[in-house]
């Protein structure tokens, strides 16, 4: 039984010897990443490199969003720019209009959100596949419509302007004093740390299972209508996050800042990155919000590009770049494992 | 004068909603076969219209230019299929990514239609210089009068298609059982193909129509445009012509009433509210079929 | 009282009357298969057992409880489990994730315990995981744990689906053709593991089309064609059963 644990899944080629490594050398690879990221403002990159590096992490976050609903429940939305903008506005009038904190004001922006996303889970108990899909990409317009029209809250077309950027004990966070750089770096972390724990539950096995084969969950007594409409929440909420902290980044929003192109892109990070791993998203908010930058001429190509990508993705390596199966054991916690090696030698354990 | 508005209103949302069946039949037709939304169907509709605009500009007048805009369309049709979903068919990859596949294509399309011929409104011509028709005191363009002919013709030539030739039959088999079909001899690529090809033309037809009554043309016509139709086809029944055109009045009809009764900025709202309003209470639409679940 | 008491259930999709008027019982620790020709309404009636259909008539009651036209979820919760005629694991996951869906119903910790990872969380997981490998391992697929269902072999898989159910702390396990597609010996080792099955306690209910496999194993058999029924008995009963034997043109002496 002991030897279980070592027992490795298969093959020992290049992501095998790759994982093998990383489980080694976790401890100083991650403190080597961590040191990296924390000193990244001391390379003296201009603002507009530090802006895109933000930007980069809110894609991130919002990839880990829609990678809960997409990646591991397996419902697509192609309404994750509407999501986006409940979050930024509502976070951003509670600024604006009552001076709230950025805090506490991001955190009620998530809440509505993610009861917002409860509201569009529900007609998943009913629906599938791309029926689903329409009725959000249905929503994102919905929203787009009722921020232009609802004058009195959302100020209409103009927009708002001048969204202040979040403070703590006094200090105002800005592109210039890399406050926001380090926003972004804890707010990214949280969001991760907390969707790693959803995953790695009875929750995450739930929407896995749906994803896997939806009748074989049921027949497990998973109610996949109750775990579809969480997925909903959780995905709603985090790119709640994301879209009060974007606000609060770019300062000003109007209806055009959460285009249909938003949750296509929105949806590229996930696909490129690899559904259903959170290694991907980072990869995939990276190439993807840094390529346009990279090259200027490519930017009126942009939208053709991500087009591109998700056709060619789809047909080549649907799992995404960095979407391998990880060849590593199954992870126990120390306390299964400790229960296991109890069971094993019972008389040990009685002795010692 | 109410009532006369109303009638008026009923008899434009008429002549929109024809139009919007013919669109509504391209997603119709690809369900039928592939049990697969087309999300790219809206981009390849502003496509029929953007090539039917290209085509008006060599002056050879309106008609052939929509004319060849159908066969253009209906070849992109056929592209999309030969170079981006024939491959996932033939790994037999999950259907989530044939559906994203499809997304990706109008990305595509819509940007390269934006980056070509820009993304302002462009003017088009009208395609019938007709005079208004009086009939008992109610005014009715003549382009409202002939998109409903031209769009009933098309749809009965559809119908025949589908119903009496050997092509017809060939598709109605692959819809009920692709794997029977091709072992009787049917060739599944080639009907995939034709099918993907009618829903382009119907598609472009439906672009040169639209675009001729409201006599514009932009890229992103055909994302609102495409998703009317959507909402048609699943009230109708997805998968069912007859379903597709009245689905497509009746989207039409409460779209023009509520631009004039509620307020002209939600226009465009009303399909989606009865898209979700159909699937909630009849996910199956108004002529479509109930299947049981196999376990 | 049986068991399990199914009382003619009846399912008729449009006009077609899938299941008429079955009724069987089944007692504690029993192997009782159900048999009948291709399309003889089998899998129907393990779909009305388990909660997949309504049932248009008739009554199934369990351990003195009714339970038809109950959610799936409920019946198992109240202790019935099944597999599938064409193996439906979940494939990308790990074994030991597919057992662990199983033990799903009767976890206890909720949402937020597992967010923030709460001792609860942790003792409980830990005891599930522990759970998950001792069921592998009792079904000798300990060296597969770590594995993806996927790359398994079929007859592994079988086993795989078992263990799922298992795990949800069943009493009565439904099997929907268990040996099919399996060789002489890969089906006659799946039927000593049955019979172990049933020696630990369990109940089992086996739908089988092929007579042979089941007539050593079954305590009683029960046999329906077109959606009757149309005999039950011993083993031996069946075999020379003439109606039977017509419904299966023959195909029994060949077999017995």
């Amino acid at each position: 039984m002991t030897k279980l644990n070592e027992k490795k899944t298969e093959g020992t080629g290049f992501i095998f010897q790759m994982e093998s490594f990383l489980d080694k050398y976790k401890l100083p690879v991650c403190i080597a990443g961590a040191a990296l990221l924390l000193a990244v403002p001391a390379f003296g990159f201009s603002q507009y490199l530090m802006r895109i590096f933000i930007m980069i992490g809110i894609y991130s976050i919002l990839g880990m969003g829609l990678n809960i609903l997409t990646g591991y429940t397996g419902l697509v939305s192609l309404g994750h720019a509407g999501f986006f903008a409940i979050g930024a506005y509502t976070s951003s009038l509670l600024m604006l209009r009552l001076n709230v904190p950025f805090l506490a004001a991001m955190i009620c922006a998530a809440c509505l959100t993610g009861a917002v996303g409860l509201l569009l889970g529900l007609p998943s108990l009913r629906l599938s596949g791309s029926y689903l899909t329409i009725v959000t990409l249905g929503f994102g317009e919905i929203v787009k419509m009722i921020i232009v029209n609802w004058d009195a809250v959302t100020n209409g077309t103009l927009g708002l302007k001048n969204i202040p950027k979040p403070a703590f004990f006094g200090v105002s966070m800005t592109l210039a004093n890399n406050g926001l750089y380090y926003t972004m770096l804890i707010m990214v972390f949280l969001v991760a740390v907390a969707s790693m724990a959803i995953i790695r539950s009875n929750t995450g096995r739930a929407f896995q299972a749906i994803k896997e084969d939806e009748m074989a969950a049921t027949m497990m007594g998973i109610r996949t209508m109750r775990y579809k409409v969480l997925a909903f929440v959780i995905s709603a909420f985090i790119t709640g996050i994301a879209g009060a902290f974007y606000a609060t980044l770019v300062g000003f929003i109007d209806a055009n800042s959460f285009t249909f192109d938003v949750s296509t892109l929105i949806i590229s990070v996930v696909i490129v990155g690899g559904m259903g791993t959170m290694r991907g998203m980072f990869l995939g908010a990276a190439l993807l919000i840094a390529f346009p930058e990279v090259s200027r001429s490519l930017m009126e190509y942009r939208f053709v590009v991500y087009g591109l990508l998700l056709v060619v993705m789809m047909r080549f390596r649907p799992q995404g770049l960095l979407g391998w199966k990880s060849q590593m054991p199954y992870k126990l916690s120390k306390r299964a494992k400790a229960l296991l090696a109890g069971k094993n030698e019972p008389a040990q354990t009685a002795n010692g | 004068m109410a009532e006369v508005l109303i009638v008026q209103q009923v008899l434009n949302g008429l002549a929109l909603g024809m139009a919007y069946a013919l669109i509504a039949v391209g997603y119709s037709l690809v369900f039928g076969i592939l049990r697969l939304v087309n999300f790219s169907h809206g981009s390849i509709y502003a496509f029929g219209a953007h090539a039917a605009l290209l085509f008006v500009g060599f002056e050879f007048g309106v008609l052939p230019a929509i004319l060849l805009s159908m066969v253009c369309t209906g070849l992109l049709g056929i592209l999309i299929d030969k170079a981006a979903l024939e491959p996932l068919r033939k790994k037999n990859s999950v259907p989530i990514a044939a559906l994203i596949t499809t997304i990706g294509v109008s990305n595509i399309i819509q940007n390269l239609l934006m980056i070509w011929f820009g993304s302002e409104k462009k003017a088009f011509p009208a395609v019938f210089n007709l005079p208004m028709i009086e009939i008992g005191g109610f005014r009715i363009q003549s382009t409202q009068l002939m998109m409903c002919v031209v769009s009933l013709i098309l749809l009965l030539v559809l119908t025949l298609v589908i119903n009496k030739t050997k092509i017809g039959l060939a598709m109605r088999a692959t819809e009920q059982n692709p794997k029977a079909a091709k072992l009787m001899g049917v060739n599944v690529n080639f009907v995939i193909s034709f099918t993907f090809f009618l829903a382009g033309a119907s598609a472009a037809i439906a672009g040169g129509l639209i675009s001729g009554y409201y006599q514009i043309v932009y890229p992103g016509m055909g994302f609102m445009a495409g998703l009317k139709a959507f909402a048609a086809s699943v009230l109708g029944g997805i998968g069912s012509l007859p379903g597709a055109v009245v689905g497509g009045l009746v989207v039409g009809v409460s779209e023009c009433l509520a631009a004039t009764f509620i307020n002209s900025t939600y226009r465009d709202s009303v399909a989606f509210i009865i898209l979700i309003v159909v699937l909630i209470v009849r996910p199956t639409g108004l002529f479509g079929k109930k299947g049981i679940t196999k376990v | 009282m049986a068991f399990l008491e199914v009382k003619g259930i009846t399912k008729v999709f449009g006009g077609l009357v899938a299941v008429d008027n079955v009724t069987f019982h089944v007692d504690r620790g029993e192997i009782v298969s159900i048999i009948g020709p291709n399309g003889a309404g089998k899998t129907t009636v393990f779909n009305m057992l388990t909660g997949v259909y309504e049932i248009d008539q008739g009554e199934i009651i369990f351990d003195g409880k009714p339970i038809h036209n109950h959610a799936p979820q409920e019946i198992v919760k109240a202790g019935i489990s099944r597999t599938f005629q064409n193996i439906r694991l979940f494939p990308n996951l790990r074994v030991i994730e597919n057992v662990l869906v199983g033990t799903h119903i009767h976890t206890k910790y909720n949402f937020f315990s597992s967010l923030f990872r709460t001792p609860r969380f942790q003792e409980e997981e830990a005891q599930l995981t522990v759970k998950a490998i001792e069921i592998l391992e009792s079904i000798g697929l300990g060296d597969q744990v770590n594995n993806y269902a996927r790359n398994l072999p079929y007859g592994d898989q079988r086993k795989i689906e078992i263990a799922r159910a298992i795990a949800t702390d069943a009493r009565i396990i439904l099997l929907d053709e268990p040996a099919a597609g399996m060789n002489p010996q890969e089906s006659e080792e799946l039927l000593r593991f049955i019979r172990e099955l049933r020696d630990k306690g369990y109940t089992i209910i086996l739908i089988e089309h092929d007579m042979s496999v089941v007539m050593n194993i079954s305590d009683r058999i029960y046999v329906i064609d077109h959606g009757k029924q149309i005999a039950e008995g011993l083993p031996a009963e069946i075999a020379s059963n003439e109606q039977v034997i017509e419904a299966y043109l023959g195909g029994v002496k060949k077999d017995a």
